[in-house]
């Protein structure tokens, strides 16, 4: 039975972690690739790469951290943050990258997911959706949820499966640092009108959060940041949670 | 041991010559017909559209080379699917090394798989030292229906041969490349054979 996944996301700068990472027992926890592999041998199931660099020197860092992680890590890896063309999916690919994901980009340039799914395979294409709800009615938002858009979170997610998307990376900013559980309702709307895979992200703070996210939030995987890095919650016992709540895991 | 992956411009390849480094191997990419045939392992990728996977082959005259190996051959993913007769993606022949046809999943399912899932009615030296139930990470629209060649089947939408092999020819739809220790195990017991 296909197992729902669990996935770390690690903020990427220059080449190292940025978000506060609290691990024993780690010698450099701003050093991706080995936080990487601790994730990994945790039975995280997948990871995803956020690159928040704003120059193009930092960029260029990135793409060797790439490199490095795909040398040792053997779990799939996705890479997004600042895409915006098929070169900078090329190269993060020839690089090691197992998918990537596009957000402003696509919004900006809808086209450019047919570009890449083309190109590439849908199967290597995420396409992140950041979200509010506002008076009611979900919109998506532009540079980590700061800028509203016109467009409404469901037609949108639908479009985008149209365009060829593999995957749909849902973060709700009404949520996201709030510890207070994913946007279940929005997820559940979203995941069963659509037919490729949810990732659920924003709100995660406790195991029983992970629960509802695939029970009520009907989610094919869930993300999240600080509650692993703070070691809150750890995997192995998550994962061993979710299975004892009838939810299929690797276990 | 002179390990080649058949580089025909079809996807990501990285990380399967990565793999294979991390078992202490140093695996070629080529497309080079002589380089390939003087293997004692050929690894066949791809992932992407099976149509134009299939022009790229043509193009470099591969499809004509790859039937004539007489080495191990280890085809991944979409490598798998065009050694198999047909698909119904771009509604193209295959190789025809596997005796089987290659469907896209039912809409009963999301599409594509992603994720882990479990091989089971393992059949083959392929699987040496790996359980039953074993996970393995895989990604796609498009199965091969069971047949015969059969060594792992997997559930999704219906039970689909997650492994075929032929005389020389092994197909995996999975990633072993992805699939943590099993997958590494896989790769290994895959440059054992003789």
């Amino acid at each position: 039975m296909l197992t729902k996944r669990i996935i770390p996301c690690l903020d990427i700068k220059n080449g190292r972690t940025v978000k506060g990472i609290n691990f024993k027992h780690l010698r450099d926890a701003g050093n991706p690739v080995d936080l990487a592999q601790r994730y990994a041998s945790m039975g995280a199931d997948e990871l995803v790469f956020l690159d928040i660099s704003a120059t193009l020197e930092e960029r260029n860092t990135t793409l060797e951290m790439v490199l490095k992680v795909a040398e040792r890590i053997n779990i799939p890896f996705t890479v997004g943050g600042g895409i915006s063309s098929v070169e900078d999916v090329d190269r993060l690919l020839k690089s090691g990258a197992d998918k990537v994901s596009i957000n402003s980009s696509a919004i900006k340039n809808p086209e450019l997911i047919n570009t890449l799914s083309h190109k590439f395979g849908k199967q290597c294409i995420t396409v992140a959706i950041d979200a509010k709800e506002i008076d009611g009615e979900w919109i998506v938002h532009l540079a980590g949820g700061s800028i509203p858009t016109t467009l409404n979170v469901f037609d949108w997610a639908k479009e985008v499966e149209s365009r060829g998307a593999g995957e749909i990376l849902f973060t709700s900013m009404n949520n996201d640092g709030t510890k207070s559980g994913f946007a279940n309702v929005a997820l559940a709307k979203l995941s069963q009108s659509l037919n490729i895979p949810i990732i659920a992200s924003g709100g995660a703070g406790t195991m029983q959060h992970f629960v509802e996210a695939f029970t009520i939030g009907k989610a094919d995987a869930a993300l999240a940041a600080s509650v692993f890095h703070f070691n809150d919650i750890a995997i192995p016992e998550l994962k061993e949670e979710l299975q004892n709540n009838g939810i299929p895991m690797r276990l | 041991m002179n390990v080649v992956i058949i580089d025909y411009g079809a996807g990501n390849i990285k990380s399967l010559q990565f793999a294979f480094n991390r078992l202490g191997v140093e695996a070629k990419l080529t497309s080079n017909p002589n380089e390939i045939r003087a293997a004692d392992k050929v690894v066949f990728p791809g992932v992407g559209q099976a149509s134009s996977a299939m022009e790229m082959l043509k193009n470099s005259k591969l499809d004509l080379v790859i039937p004539t190996l007489k080495q191990p051959v280890l085809g991944i993913c979409l490598g798998m699917q065009l050694l198999c007769n047909s698909t119904t993606e771009g509604d193209i022949n295959g190789l025809g090394i596997f005796n089987t046809d290659v469907k896209e999943f039912s809409t009963a399912v999301k599409v594509p798989q992603m994720g882990w899932n479990t091989i089971t009615n393992l059949k083959s030296e392929l699987f040496n030292n790996i359980k039953e139930d074993a996970f393995m990470y895989s990604v796609h629209s498009y199965y091969a229906s069971i047949n015969a060649q059969t060594i792992a089947t997997t559930q999704y939408d219906l039970d689909y041969a997650s492994a075929l092999k032929h005389n020389n020819f092994y197909g995996v739809q999975f990633h072993p490349e992805k699939s943590g220790e099993a997958g590494a195990q896989l790769l290994m017991n895959f440059l054992a054979l003789n």
